[in-house]
């Protein structure tokens, strides 16, 4: 998940869209983000390489519309809706997040195990794919 | 080259006080054996104590009490006889005698010719300028041109120098000598010959060109013996440099180990011979460690011999067996195998033991600090502006500490056998001490800290000094100077101190300029925001 400032980056990320779900006067999602260029990445306990300054995701509350999603806790999150996540403050992360006229997110989220588990199916039987969640997911390479 | 000298307390340079110093070693050898005799009797009497009252007697001769029982009888005690000796003692006392005269008579002989050669060539010098002046008028005085102006001002510039020198030399030479050392010392034989070729060359100058051709120009004179005084003022400042200053800036590290107990510190030398390095070991050995206690030695000691004891060797090959040496080396491997094997349960013991011993001392140690504390509170110093008291109940500070030493005398003799301390401190010196506190207004944790823990060798009686004679055994010639890994010991009567030197590395320092305006800080979060 290290990137070469100036080259292109290549990672093996999972679609996972999100319900916003209603509570009260607001629209939660039901995770919780850290990281960002204004931030320490020092500190991220979830990232491999300890200067990548992503959005990750730090926690999951249980039974949120996240967690049904499928979504994981040290995800990071590569796209949400399209706008680009791997070179933004977490002030900018959390607003493109929480827009209030739009109450489902689709995110792009890359893991570790996404790219183990590619390099699995390649290496073995190429039927022998993981299994789907309930949420639509794809697989998919993109190249930002 | 293994060189065995000896070092004596004296100092080397007075002949008169040679007497009294040998007076001095004798009924302090004396004391000694005393003592010991008295700590070597197992027997336990305790005299009945006389009916008069502690605080009006004032002929108390506590010091020779037998055996450690003062705890107990706590009311005034007579002692035994001051002058009683044992056979072993006067044989002991006899033996030390002839070994101290051997060698000091040969040691004496050689300092008092030391002494004698160095006064000798402190007239010589100081009688020279004074020659060179006099002479002239003596020998040729209607030849000689008056003294002028400028003559006169110097006549008086080579007496101020004069004076200088002279308080000079006494301040560098005439202090007393803290030490006998075994060999000369090499710098002060240097100074004299130079000191010695020098005055020998002027007057070889004077004497021909002067006193032959009689010379008539006085100031010349006086010039030339003004010169001489620079030049021995100069000497003396090469002097200084050579015997103090050099020693001065730290070159060495030497670490010291108590070779009994193992107990270590580390000293920074400048550049010394061997034996004025030790002379400062050994000045600061009596100030630094703790005083050396052979009781506390005697369990190690048993351990050891459980150790060995617990194995016995025989030989089954039987007695004509002629490697003998083989046969040594043989079975000292075998003891050592079997020591190998054998479960030893010793460190089981030690473990407990020393459990047991710690409580016990804390345990001790707390009752003490009580029995001190109430003890004192006995006391309250007078105030002027109360009214007088009845003589009787005003006493002196040796008085209250006799008032107040019984109820706490019992709690510190316990303790200080606990700790194995008992000998180290006399019923006498326990109260002089008291009385000391009681006068200088010391708290009761002030006037224990001297019991509680070992002190400094100096801080005990002078029989505690274990003798002031002192071996330096070196390899290397002790006239050398200390170098990087030289080892020397300093073997005293009981123990001895391994010394060993590590040169102070040289230290190259750079310097960083930092910009005061080149302090800046950002801040470096991690916040975490549930969306």
């Amino acid at each position: 998940m290290s990137f070469v400032p100036g080259q292109p980056v290549t990672a093996v990320v999972q679609r996972v869209e999100i319900q916003k779900l209603c509570q009260g006067e607001n629209l939660i999602l039901g995770f919780s983000i850290g990281g960002g260029i204004d931030q320490d990445p020092g500190q991220n306990p979830f990232s491999e390489d300890k200067s990548d300054k992503g959005i990750y995701v730090t926690r999951i509350t249980p039974g949120g519309p996240a967690e049904s999603a499928g979504l994981k806790m040290g995800d990071k999150i590569m796209q949400v809706n399209g706008w680009d996540m791997t070179m933004v403050t977490h002030d900018q992360a959390r607003k493109k997040l929480t827009k209030k006229r739009e109450d489902v997110v689709r995110l792009l989220i890359t893991r570790k195990s996404l790219e183990e588990a590619v390099k699995h199916s390649k290496g073995s039987h190429p039927s022998h794919l993981p299994a789907q969640t309930n949420a639509r997911t794809t697989k998919d390479r993109v190249v930002l | 080259m293994d060189t065995e000298s000896t070092y004596s307390g004296y100092s080397h340079y007075s002949g008169r006080s040679r007497g009294s110093h040998r007076h001095g070693e004798r009924s302090r050898d004396r004391h000694k054996s005393r003592s010991k005799d008295s700590r070597s009797e197992k027997s336990v009497t305790i005299n009945t104590p006389p009916a008069e009252p502690l605080l009006g007697d004032s002929s108390l001769r506590g010091e020779q009490v037998q055996d450690d029982n003062w705890g107990e009888t706590t009311t005034a005690i007579t002692g035994t006889s001051e002058h009683s000796l044992s056979q072993e003692d006067i044989v002991r006392i006899t033996k030390d005698l002839e070994d101290s005269v051997g060698l000091d008579c040969r040691r004496y002989v050689a300092r008092y010719v030391a002494r004698s050669i160095a006064v000798i060539l402190g007239l010589l010098v100081f009688f020279t300028p004074l020659a060179f002046l006099v002479l002239p008028h003596i020998l040729w005085p209607e030849k000689l041109q008056s003294c002028e102006t400028a003559c006169e001002g110097l006549l008086i510039s080579v007496a101020f120098k004069l004076l200088i020198l002279l308080l000079a030399v006494w301040a560098l030479f005439f202090r007393p000598a803290r030490a006998g050392l075994p060999r000369a010392f090499v710098f002060r034989i240097l100074l004299a010959v130079l000191v010695l070729l020098f005055v020998i060359s002027y007057w070889l100058f004077y004497s021909v060109r002067i006193l032959d051709s009689q010379d008539m120009n006085y100031q010349g004179i006086v010039q030339y013996a003004v010169s001489l005084v620079d030049a021995l003022l100069f000497i003396h400042y090469l002097a200084v440099v050579l015997l103090e200053l050099r020693q001065l800036q730290p070159c060495f590290s030497v670490c010291v180990t108590r070779a009994t107990d193992g107990e270590t510190r580390h000293y920074n030398l400048g550049q010394l011979s061997i034996q004025r390095a030790a002379l400062a070991i050994i000045e600061r050995y009596y100030c630094d460690f703790p005083i050396h206690n052979p009781a506390l030695l005697s369990a190690s000691k048993s351990r050891a011999a459980k150790h060995l004891a617990g194995l016995k060797v025989y030989n089954v090959d039987g007695p004509g067996n002629n490697a003998s040496a083989g046969m040594a080396q043989s079975q000292s491997r075998a003891m050592i195998a079997a020591a190998a094997r054998r479960r030893d349960t010793s460190h089981n013991e030690l473990y407990y033991e020393e459990a047991e011993h710690e409580r016990r001392v804390r345990k001790r140690r707390a009752r003490l600090v009580v029995a001190v504390e109430e003890a004192f509170t006995h006391i309250k110093r007078m105030q002027e502006e109360e009214p007088k008291k009845a003589p009787g109940d005003v006493m002196d500070p040796r008085e209250a500490a006799q008032a107040i030493f019984p109820s706490m005398a019992r709690a510190l003799q316990k303790y200080l056998r606990t700790t194995k301390q008992q000998h180290c401190h006399s019923m006498e010196s326990i109260q002089q001490h008291l009385a000391f506190c009681i006068t200088n207004n010391l708290t009761p944790k002030a006037f224990l800290e001297s019991y509680l823990s070992p002190g400094p060798t100096l801080q005990y009686g002078k029989d505690h000094w274990l003798g002031r004679r002192w071996t330096l055994i070196s390899e290397a010639s002790v006239t050398s100077g200390l170098k990087d890994g030289s080892i020397f010991l300093l073997k005293c009567v009981d123990f001895s101190l391994v010394v060993t030197s590590k040169k102070i590395p040289y230290v190259q320092m750079s310097e960083e300029y930092i910009d005061p305006k080149s302090h800046k800080f950002v801040l470096r979060l991690q916040s975490e925001t549930s969306v």
